[in-house]
C-alpha cells in the first residue's frame, strides 16, 4: 500500500538543530489548497424515512467543480494558526497613533453576553424590550453629561458614518434657515475622514493651514470664514495630539457668521471627563465607543460613532430616538419629522453599548482618569524617545506624539523601515505617514492601559531601532526579519491587484488570466 | 532640474503653454515625496474648470493627494498610458508622465504662476519648514 503525502512542500524537509533552535516562521496554507477530494467535515446519520425530495430537480445544483473538501479538524487547525500568526491588542503594545488601542476589559465582555442583552431580538416589541432600550437610554444621557451637550443618538456604525450624521444635522438646520451653505472648512490637522464626510454631505471642502505650532491659525480662519461655510470641522486635539488651546476664539469666529462648529471627537480619550465640548461652544461631536470607551476595535468590532448635538441641532438627530415616557417607561419615537432619517438598522451596534457604559461605569466618578492616564503615557514616550527622534512641534502632546524620521532619513531610513523593525521586537507599528503635515510621520499612542514597564519595553525597542540605524541601516532596511511573510512589495500589490484566488491559477482585477 | 519654460504652482504642479494648449503635471520634487505611484485618478475630456479647483489625485503607498488646476480650461486630453502606468509620472514627471492637456481660457492666469527660480527658492523653504 503506498501512501501519498500531500502539501510536502510544508514539512517535507526535517529541520537541522539550527533550524529547531531559531526555527523558520511556516507558511499557512490557504484553507482551499487544503481541499482533498472525498473529505468531509460532517457525518449524518443514515436516512431512515422515505427519500421524497420537495425541491424540484431541476433546481438542484449538482457537483460544484472544484468545491474545498476539508476535514473539521484541518479547519480548527488552520484558524488556530492563522490566529497565531495575527497580532493583537491581547498580545502586547498597539501604539498605532490616533486609533486608540486601549486594553479591552473582560468585565464589559461578561456584561455584553447577558443573555437579556446578547439574546435580545432587535424586533421584539417595547413592552419585553424595556431593559435594553433603558441601557441605550443610559448611555446617552452619560455622554451628554460627559460632553456637556443636550441630545446623544448611538445610531451611527462607526466615526465616519457620526460625521455624516452630524454634517447633515448641520446642513439640516440651514436648510430650515433657508440656505445650507456650500462650504466646509477642515484644518489640514483634521482627520482624513472629515473631508469625505463634508463631501457626502454635499458640500466643497476649504484646507485650513496650521500655523507653526501645529494648532489652527485664527487669522486663516477669520479670512476663510464667510457666509458661505457651513460649519468647521476641529479634530480636538487634532492630529498632532495637539489641544486647540483658543477653541473659545475659534467657535466665536465661527457662530459670529452663523457657521457650526462640529467637533471630530476620536481623540476625546485625552480629555473625557476633564473638560466638557459643549463649554467649549461645540455644536455637534462624534465619539467613537471603540477608542475612548475601550470595545473592541478592528477586526473584532463593529464600531460605534455616536453624536452629541445642542438642542439647535436635537430636532434633526437620526431617528428613532429612543425616549423615556412619563410613567418611567422607554419607547422609540419615530414621529419626528425633520429627522436626518434612520441611518442603520434596528438601535445600532447594540453589544459596544453594553461594553461602553460597563466601561463608564466602572470609572464612575474618576472617569477622568482615563485621560490624565492617556496624556501620561504619552508624555513618557515623548520625553523617553526626544533625543532619539525628532519632533517637528513643540507644543505639548495630549494623548498622543507625532515623531518624524527626519534622523534616520539622512542615513536612508525611513519610517515605514522603523514601523517595520518594530514589529521584529514584537510591538505593533505606530501610524506612519499622517498626519500628512508632518514629513515622515510616526504617531504613537499608547493609551492609558500600557503599564509603564511595557512603555518601557517600547522606547527601548526604539532606542535600540534609532541605534541600528546609525550603526548598520541595512538591519532596519531589510525588516521584518521575523515575521511569517518578510517585506511585502506594496507597491507592486498596489498597482496590480489581485482580488480573487483561484485553484487553476491567478486571476487579476479584471478578470485577464496571468500567465 | 526644473525646466525655465514651465511654470510651478504651490502645490507642486507644472504647465507648459503651447498656443492655447496648457501642458500640466507633477513636479520632479512632487513625484519624489510622493514616492512610488500607484493610482492617478483624471477628468474627463470636455470638463471644464477653473484655475485652482480639484481636477484628480494621485495616489502613491504613503498617501493619496489631490490635484489642482493652475489655471483654467477644458480639458481636450488625458494622459491615459500614465493611468495605466502610473510609474511613467515618478519616471519622467516632466515629460512621458504629463497628466492632462487643456484649452486655456485665458492668458493672464499663467503669468500669476511661478518661475522655475522661484518655485526652487519655494521648495527649499518648504524643506527647511520640514
Amino acid at each position: 500500500m503506498s501512501v501519498e503525502i500531500e502539501n510536502d512542500r510544508e514539512t517535507a524537509t526535517p529541520p537541522t538543530l539550527g533550524d529547531r533552535l531559531h526555527p523558520e516562521p511556516r507558511h499557512e496554507l490557504l484553507v482551499f489548497e487544503r481541499s482533498g477530494a472525498g473529505k468531509v467535515g460532517y457525518s449524518l446519520p443514515p436516512l431512515d424515512v422515505p427519500d421524497v425530495s420537495a425541491i424540484p430537480a431541476g433546481l438542484l445544483r449538482g457537483e460544484i467543480e472544484g468545491e474545498t473538501e476539508i476535514t473539521e479538524v484541518e479547519v480548527a487547525r488552520h484558524f488556530t494558526r492563522l490566529s497565531r500568526l495575527n497580532f493583537s491588542i491581547d498580545e502586547n503594545t498597539y501604539p498605532l497613533g490616533s486609533c486608540t488601542m486601549k486594553h479591552n476589559p473582560r468585565t464589559n465582555e461578561e456584561m455584553a453576553r447577558l443573555p437579556g442583552f446578547a439574546a435580545s431580538h432587535p424586533l421584539a416589541p417595547e413592552e419585553v424590550s424595556a431593559g435594553t432600550l433603558e441601557l441605550a437610554w443610559r448611555l446617552e444621557q452619560v455622554l451628554k453629561e460627559l460632553t456637556g451637550l443636550a441630545r446623544v443618538t448611538l445610531q451611527p456604525a462607526a466615526g465616519a458614518q457620526g460625521e455624516l450624521a452630524g454634517i447633515l444635522m448641520v446642513r439640516a438646520a440651514l436648510e430650515k434657515e433657508g440656505n445650507p451653505r456650500t462650504t466646509v472648512l477642515i484644518p489640514d490637522s483634521a482627520h482624513g475622514t472629515n473631508p469625505a464626510s463634508a463631501h457626502f454631505a454635499g458640500y466643497k471642502v476649504r484646507e485650513l493651514k496650521s500655523n507653526a505650532r501645529g494648532t489652527l491659525d485664527l487669522d486663516v480662519l477669520e479670512g476663510a470664514m464667510t457666509s458661505d461655510v457651513a460649519a468647521l470641522m476641529l479634530t480636538v486635539p487634532n492630529t498632532l495630539g495637539i489641544f486647540e488651546d483658543r477653541i473659545l476664539e475659534i467657535a466665536r469666529i465661527v457662530h459670529a457668521k452663523g457657521g457650526y462648529l462640529y467637533c471630530d471627537g476620536a481623540n476625546f480619550n485625552s480629555f473625557v471627563g476633564i473638560a466638557r465640548p459643549g463649554a467649549m461652544g461645540i455644536d455637534v461631536m462624534h465619539m467613537n465607543l471603540h477608542k475612548t470607551f475601550s470595545t473592541p476595535h478592528g477586526g473584532g468590532g463593529p464600531g460605534s460613532g455616536p453624536v452629541a448635538v445642542t438642542t439647535k441641532l436635537a430636532p434633526h438627530l437620526p431617528r428613532p430616538t429612543i425616549e423615556r415616557r412619563e410613567d418611567g417607561s422607554f419607547g422609540l419615537d419615530f414621529d419626528r419629522p425633520e429627522s436626518i432619517g434612520r441611518l442603520r438598522t434596528f438601535l445600532g451596534n447594540y453589544g459596544m453599548f453594553v461594553r461602553a457604559l460597563a466601561y463608564i461605569s466602572s470609572y464612575g466618578n474618576r472617569i477622568g482618569e482615563v485621560a490624565r492616564g492617556a496624556v501620561l503615557n504619552a508624555n513618557y514616550i515623548r520625553a523617553g524617545l526626544a533625543a532619539h527622534y525628532h519632533l517637528k512641534y513643540d507644543a505639548p502632546s495630549m494623548h498622543e506624539v507625532v515623531f518624524s524620521d527626519k534622523r534616520q532619513a539622512e542615513k536612508g531610513v525611513h519610517n515605514g523601515d522603523i514601523g517595520k523593525r518594530l514589529m521584529d521586537y514584537g510591538f505593533h507599528p505606530p501610524t506612519i505617514s499622517f498626519p500628512l503635515i508632518v514629513h515622515g510621520a510616526l504617531m504613537i499612542e499608547p493609551t492609558e492601559t500600557e503599564s509603564r514597564s511595557g512603555l518601557d519595553a517600547f522606547i527601548a525597542a526604539m532606542r535600540a531601532i534609532a541605534r541600528e540605524v546609525e550603526e548598520d541601516p541595512s538591519i532596519v532596511l531589510n525588516a521584518p526579519h521575523t515575521t511569517p511573510v518578510k517585506r511585502v512589495d506594496e507597491v507592486g500589490a498596489a498597482r496590480n491587484l489581485i482580488l480573487r484566488w483561484k485553484p487553476d491559477g491567478r486571476e487579476t482585477a479584471d478578470g485577464k488570466r496571468e500567465t | 532640474m526644473n525646466p525655465d519654460e514651465l511654470h510651478y504652482t504651490q502645490s507642486h504642479e507644472w504647465v507648459r503653454i503651447d498656443g492655447d494648449i496648457g501642458t500640466i503635471g507633477i513636479t520632479d520634487h512632487a513625484q519624489k515625496e510622493l514616492g512610488e505611484i500607484v493610482y492617478l485618478e483624471l477628468p474627463e475630456v470636455g470638463h471644464v474648470y477653473n484655475a485652482d479647483e480639484e481636477f484628480g489625485t494621485v495616489e502613491s503607498v504613503k498617501a493619496v493627494s489631490e490635484l489642482f488646476i493652475p489655471i483654467s480650461g477644458e480639458i481636450v486630453e488625458i494622459n491615459r498610458s500614465a493611468v495605466a502606468e502610473p510609474g511613467i509620472v515618478n519616471d519622467d514627471p516632466l515629460g512621458d508622465g504629463w497628466l492632462i492637456k487643456l484649452k486655456v481660457t485665458t492668458d493672464d492666469e499663467v503669468r500669476k504662476l511661478m518661475s522655475a527660480e522661484q518655485y526652487a527658492e519655494y521648495v527649499q523653504a518648504e524643506e527647511k519648514e520640514k
